[in-house]
């Protein structure tokens, strides 16, 4: 087994990571404030490249508006549309269960994600469609010294990387990241401060969508574009979440990382592991640190 | 009360209903219907939210059909070797799950489920997404035949009863009460006295060892052990039918289950649009109708 063989494995196990670490940081910034798990956040993520599809393929087809959506601008309206549904199923839905036992936001979410999946899935060809958007600047190889790597994944992994830091960076060192905590930490009195804590609860919900929006996008050129690519991810990124524990913004973007990078190599190792590998860690996790790797639970 | 009369008309029911429906259809009915009453011990009296219990269902379902078909068992064997299995996996997932609360609780046993679905996919005994096909229904206890439909079904019929009867006993018992006391409280119950983890992980077993009845008894009613009995949408329609029937009631699963049963069966025609209505419905439930039919009727009831 050459080391490039293992190189470029590892690279689009990393490729995957990136997609990982940015579901499980939406996910953990909006179990952070609202306190539930937003299991349509696979569906969002579909939402995400089927939009970006949809702008690219049938605005003019469907909609008779002549105007086609590139993959540059997708990046910006994308999260824009996703966020907005987001937002709308906040305020119109979620908002009610905040009383109510958690696992109400959960079933909540599940049956939104049955909704949007069966409504892809009656437009749209269940075995996927491919985007064909992708940029031609980001076509063609780039020659890493040691392999030659596919330009668009490349892109990717950095473009991800860079949200996913710098959304890090925000929430832990900026005046906005330090409201947000403070809204975590404890709602009740941030209020009293006089921060419209329902808002914040609102827009983060709305960026976490977006995140997973955003997530879509960039895999839209790499996988192609099916109703059920959502629903087969969220659950790996629930595993991830275990594993991580969502205390901490930077556990959950690292373990999305290294977890893609373990499924990654995984494939070179013994290929019919590698669809379950992650569970596999977290019932180890479980067994040996039931908290998660970068957990404090009570 | 209403408890009795219940019984009463869905023994009636279920004793005449070959008559006057298709018994296939009613026999997919009554393994859904003690599914979601197995699912309801956990979430409705035990408040813990289990999203992999397809993996119970559909599990027994392949390991019943493959000693049934591979190893010649007779059919009550058969799906008794299956339900053992459930046994075992829900104890392993059970042992697992317990050691994170809430939301995480139903992350983990997704993710558990998925383990299972993968192997089924993957390993030679299951066919993979063909299913396990040609199960052969075979003869109860040496001499009734099981081809004829009306002998599976009073079968089947009686399979429901026992596990119901089981759900029903376990729900009255002292342990049932002690659940619901950690369904409400979880730190005054510990604070009481009691091991709560191994109250948590007795139901668990005891709900994944009844669906998984379920799903075995399906898988020869069938004659066929599918993909689809594993897949987390299973997980998420027994959820749904113990939603829409009443979480925490007796009859809850049962009304669920026949409600959500049919009404996918009229809507099958409609493609994906099935998963669509199925989805809403589920969105409606959790806003404004989280008592479920039974629990609303209940309610009506006991007003003056």
């Amino acid at each position: 087994m050459s080391i490039q063989v293992i190189m470029s494995q590892a690279l689009l196990g990393l490729n995957v990571g990136v997609f990982y670490a940015m579901l499980s940081l939406g996910l953990a910034v909006i179990f952070g404030l609202l306190n539930i798990i937003n299991f349509a956040h696979g569906a969002m993520y579909m939402l995400g490249a089927f939009v970006a599809l949809i702008g690219y393929s049938y605005l003019d087809q469907w909609f008779g508006i002549n105007l086609q959506i590139g993959f540059w601008a997708s990046l910006i309206v994308v999260p824009l549309v996703v966020g907005g549904l987001g937002i709308l199923i906040e305020r119109t839905m979620l908002k009610r269960l905040y009383q109510l036992d958690h696992i109400y936001g959960l079933l909540l979410t599940f049956g939104i994600t049955l909704i949007l999946q069966g409504l892809f899935a009656n437009f749209f060809n269940v075995s996927g469609t491919p985007y064909p958007g992708q940029p031609e600047s980001l076509s063609g190889v780039v020659n890493l010294g040691f392999m030659y790597f596919p330009t668009y994944r490349l892109f990717a992994i950095v473009f991800s990387l860079v949200v996913c830091f710098g959304t890090w960076y925000v929430i832990e060192h900026t005046k906005l990241g330090s409201r947000l905590r403070a809204g975590v930490e404890n709602p009740q009195l941030t209020q009293t401060f006089g921060l419209n804590v329902p808002l914040m609860v609102t827009l983060t919900f709305g960026f976490g969508a977006a995140l997973a929006g955003l997530a879509g996008v960039l895999a839209a050129p790499i996988y192609s574009v099916s109703p059920l690519m959502g629903a087969d991810l969220i659950i790996v990124v629930f595993a991830v979440v275990v594993i991580g524990g969502m205390g901490s913004i930077m556990g959950a973007i690292l373990s999305g990382l290294a977890l893609g990078l373990v499924e990654g190599l995984t494939k070179v190792i013994y290929p019919p592991a590698a669809s379950t590998v992650i569970f596999f860690l977290m019932v180890l996790v479980l067994l040996f640190r039931p908290a998660g790797l970068f957990g404090k639970e009570k | 009360m209403m408890n009795r009369i219940l019984f009463a008309v869905m023994l009636v029911a279920g004793l005449t209903a070959p008559f006057y429906a298709y018994p296939v259809f009613v026999m997919d009915l009554l393994c859904f219907a003690l599914f979601a009453c197995a699912f309801n011990l956990l979430l409705g009296y035990a408040g813990l939210l289990s999203f992999g219990h397809a993996a119970f269902f559909g599990g027994a379902a392949y390991i019943a059909g493959y000693s049934i078909k591979a190893w010649g068992f007779p059919p009550l064997i058969g799906i008794l070797t299956g339900t053992g299995f459930a046994l075992i996996l829900g104890f392993a997932f059970g042992y697992l799950a317990i050691r994170r609360q809430g939301i995480y609780f139903a992350m983990v046993t997704l993710a558990l489920a998925q383990i299972i679905y993968f192997m089924a996919l993957q390993m030679p005994f299951t066919g993979g997404e063909n299913g396990l096909q040609g199960i052969p229904r075979g003869q109860l206890l040496g001499f009734i035949d099981l081809d004829s439909s009306l002998s599976m079904y009073y079968f089947v019929f009686g399979i429901f009863l026992v596990g119901f009867g089981i759900i029903q006993r376990t729900i009255h018992s002292p342990f049932g009460e002690v659940l619901q006391a950690i369904r409400e409280n979880e730190a005054r119950a510990l604070s009481l006295g009691y091991d709560v983890d191994r109250f948590k992980l007795l139901a668990f077993v005891i709900s994944a060892t009844l669906a998984g009845l379920a799903g075995a008894t399906k898988a020869v009613v069938f004659q066929f052990a599918s993909l689809t009995n594993a897949h987390w949408q299973t997980s998420g329609e027994i959820i749904l039918m113990t939603l829409v029937g009443g979480l925490g009631t007796v009859f809850g699963p049962v009304v669920g289950a026949l409600t959500v049963g049919a009404l996918s069966h009229e809507l099958s025609s409609y493609g994906s649009w099935v998963q669509v209505i199925l989805g809403t419905i589920f969105v409606i439930c959790v806003l404004v109708f989280r008592r479920g039919i039974i629990g609303e009727l209940a309610r009506v009831m006991k007003k003056p």
